[in-house]
């Protein structure tokens, strides 16, 4: 590690936002204090499809977080490599939901401004979420094209054959079909936007910097929106 | 039976043929697909990935419209994508009480409400377990014998939770095929990942995934590849030209969705179930059924 996220017994405050904020997004998950139960198998790293080309394995994830140092998962290209296929959570002796927690890293990372140029992951989210805040759906063509904008349009070359093959088959259109209660979508969406802010747990008390000796060691505390946001 | 139905975006347009084939099938087997009226973007997992309760939010929206239209009835979900996503929003909103209070402080803004009572459903389970293999074979005209196929059920409609089938070995769409005739091909990666989105974020590893399960298809003797997702659909079947580029290879193996070979056995017409959109074409010579 370039930077030492801790010292023996402490963490660093950038850490520890991040640490408190992990656990936050484990809480949020339906048995994700399972966490805590990692046997360190690499069940999930042989099943993984990806792991070949990931720098952190999803093993890994997990001992980077017991060691105090959730930074440099956010910094991996894992998070963005893994394809969600879940195959790691159901093979997973502990009943861990690691795809859950890597969906949870990647939200970290992006609502902390991680956009990496190679792996692109922000700007399908981004897209995406312009398509349904417009139509109401997502029109793949349209989807596509906000992709490139925010990607760079040199990766459009490839897949252009295969595009102007796909619109003389008839299977792309720009007309985008549009929802009739767009309007109503969006004040759904504007309200739980404001309620993302999570219950987190309070770990300043006493509890061990590392391992995973805080989850689940006192009930839920609500965190009010100022203190629960996380400085980069 | 009547069915809530849920298209999804790819089926208005990349995979129309998957659109076009499903309904050709249930009207065909006597069943009916009501679509759910103004339905929206499931989210995928794009949303997933910036906002938990957005997503559900999102999700719970089509699940609200769902139930109070179609008054307990299934709501079918043919994209596996939307079909995970659905499934699991209903689940951590029966799971999590907290999350589920906040969610229907969501869906109030648009004066809607959801109770829990909607069961997603993949057309695959519904033709198997509800309507089952000897009905369907029962109205096959034409007979798929002969055609080498390989099941591809991708990940998300076996995994993570058990649902209709087993999740390293499943055998829905083998049993569906092979009743109706096929020669189902035996082969290892039939639950394996495509890649999904990576196609377009990495694509060196998307191009990767997709040619091992072609070539693995391909080796098995497949002639074609019976998929059931179209993110799984475009990437193995569009990509195939990059693939080859890739990797100096010389794939050209069809893949068709499951409801298309269903539709052939059914005596539905090519153009009827969008088979010629297809890129790599696909046009078996097939027999007539011979009913005992
Ligand atoms: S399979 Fe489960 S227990 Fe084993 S290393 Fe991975 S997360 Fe930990
Ligand atoms: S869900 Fe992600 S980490 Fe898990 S096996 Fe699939 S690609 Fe790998």
């Amino acid at each position: 590690m370039a930077t030492a996220a801790r010292t023996a017994t402490r963490l660093d405050t950038a850490e520890h936002e991040l640490r408190r904020a992990f656990l936050a997004e484990v809480e949020g998950i339906p048995g994700g204090r399972r966490i805590s139960r990692c046997l360190q198998c690499g069940t999930c790293t042989g099943s993984c499809p990806v792991s070949y080309a990931m720098d952190l394995s999803p093993r890994e994830l997990i001992a980077r977080f017991r060691a105090g140092d959730v930074r440099s998962i956010l910094a991996s290209r894992t998070i963005w490599l893994c394809a969600s296929c879940y195959a790691c959570t159901v093979r997973c002796p502990a009943g861990i939901k690691v795809t859950d927690i890597v969906y949870a890293l990647k939200r970290m990372a992006l609502a902390r401004g991680v956009r990496p140029a190679r792996y692109p992951t922000f700007a399908v989210a981004e897209s995406f979420v312009h398509q349904v805040e417009t139509h109401g759906r997502n029109n793949e063509p349209r989807f596509m094209l906000g992709f490139f904008r925010r990607a760079g349009f040199r990766r459009a070359l490839g897949v252009a054959p295969m595009a102007l093959r796909l619109l003389l088959k008839g299977r792309i259109g720009l007309k985008a079909s549009r929802i009739r209660a767009v309007a109503d979508l969006r004040k759904i969406m504007r309200r739980a936007a404001r309620m993302e802010v999570r219950v987190e747990h309070d770990l300043a008390g006493g509890t061990a910097p590392v391992g995973y000796g805080v989850v689940g060691a006192r009930p839920p505390r609500p965190m009010p929106a100022a203190a629960a946001r996380v400085p980069r | 039976m009547r069915y809530t139905y849920f298209p999804g975006c790819s089926l208005e347009s990349t995979s129309r043929g998957y659109d076009r084939s499903l309904r050709a099938v249930f009207r065909l087997l006597g069943h009916e697909l009501e679509e759910l009226e103004d339905w929206n973007c499931c989210g995928s997992t794009a949303y997933m990935s910036v906002a938990e309760t957005m997503a559900l939010a999102v999700c719970a929206r089509n699940l609200a419209l769902a139930e109070r239209q179609g008054e307990g009835r299934p709501l079918i979900a043919p994209c596996s994508a939307c079909y995970s996503v659905l499934s699991k929003t209903d689940r951590f909103l029966r799971e999590q009480p907290e999350l589920k209070a906040r969610v229907d402080e969501a869906l109030a803004e648009a004066r809607l409400a959801y109770h829990g009572t909607v069961t997603i459903r993949h057309p695959l389970d519904v033709l198997v377990n509800d309507v089952g293999l000897e009905a369907i074979a029962a109205r096959a005209t034409r007979s798929l014998a002969g055609l080498k196929v390989a099941p591809y059920y991708g990940c998300q409609i076996v995994r993570p939770e058990r649902g209709f089938d087993d999740r390293e070995a499943p055998v829905a769409l083998d049993r569906l095929l092979g009743r109706l005739g096929a020669t189902v091909v035996d082969y290892p990666m039939k639950v394996r990942c495509c890649g999904g989105m990576l196609m377009t974020t990495a694509d060196a590893v998307g191009l990767e995934l997709c040619y091992e399960l072609l070539r693995c298809a391909a080796a098995a003797g497949a002639e074609v590849v019976a998929t059931t997702c179209p993110l799984c659909h475009i990437n193995l079947e569009a990509y195939q030209g990059a693939i080859n580029r890739r990797f100096g290879a010389k794939l050209r193996l069809p893949v068709a969705f499951f409801t298309q070979l269903v539709g052939l056995a059914l005596g539905a017409g090519e153009e009827e179930l969008g088979l010629d959109r297809l890129l790599v074409p696909f046009a078996p010579a097939l027999a007539e059924a011979a009913h005992v």
